[in-house]
């Protein structure tokens, strides 16, 4: 029964796959892989309990997290165009305080 | 009494346990069909989203089920928590920057957020991605 929930998994990965690479803005292949690395959590796991090894749930559990972290980052990257940025656009960045004051000198 | 609890009490748990996972089989499925056929950025976002919550919920509660409660029902409840406080972080900044940078949706008037505007002539390409 686990080899249903593991082929349903993967069709559905498939298919996450096809609008990831035919995606026509940049947006829907950031969601089409995050859908993907969801499905790849429970893939993890269902293969795990099909093996009748659950200790892989430890490392479904690290993809859950580091799935979500590169969403993020992606994004921030696609919004801001670095990954250092501080996300305040109000408060001077340092190097323009630091210009300033240069000038001042 | 005793024999409720013995013979009926675990295929009625193991019964609940195979309908969560072919349920949420079948959910991750129908969220990659909507993820293929939607037509437009944020209603393929609702598509995703499905996956997220019935397609990981049920599997989850399904091979909890299935395992009774052992240490690895305590790591299928942790992995349930972090991708249900994590996906609608991770939907909510996409969401976002895909709006700021001009990606209209489907149904927008000219000025990218109006009602449903399509009796005009050629605002169905409201939706056109830039």
């Amino acid at each position: 029964m686990f080899s249903v929930a593991v082929i349903a998994i993967l069709v559905a990965m498939l298919l996450a796959l096809v609008r990831a690479l035919a995606g026509p803005t940049v947006f829907d292949r950031i969601l089409a892989v995050n859908m993907f690395g969801t499905l790849t959590v429970a893939l993890i796991a269902a293969i795990g309990f099909l093996a009748g090894r659950p200790e892989f749930l430890d490392i479904a559990m690290v993809y859950a997290l580091i799935n979500f972290i590169a969403t993020i980052a992606v994004v921030k990257f696609f919004k801001f165009g670095t990954l250092g940025h501080s996300g305040d656009n109000s408060a001077p960045s340092i190097s323009h305080t630091e210009a300033a004051r240069r000038e001042d000198h | 009494m005793e024999e409720f609890t013995t013979i009926w009490l675990p295929r009625l748990v193991e019964i609940i346990s195979w309908a969560c996972i072919l349920a949420g089989s079948l959910s991750a499925i129908i969220s990659g069909i909507g993820l293929i056929r939607f037509p437009d950025f944020y209603t393929r976002m609702h598509a995703a989203s499905i996956a997220d919550t019935a397609g990981i919920g049920l599997l989850m509660l399904g091979m909890m089920l299935q395992e009774g409660l052992t240490i690895v029902t305590i790591k299928l409840v942790l992995i349930l928590a972090f991708i249900f406080f994590t996906s609608p972080a991770s939907t909510h900044a996409l969401a976002h920057v895909a709006f700021e940078n001009n990606v209209k949706p489907l149904l927008a008037g000219k000025d990218g957020k109006g009602q449903d505007k399509r009796q005009g002539d050629d605002d169905a390409t409201g939706g056109k991605q830039p």
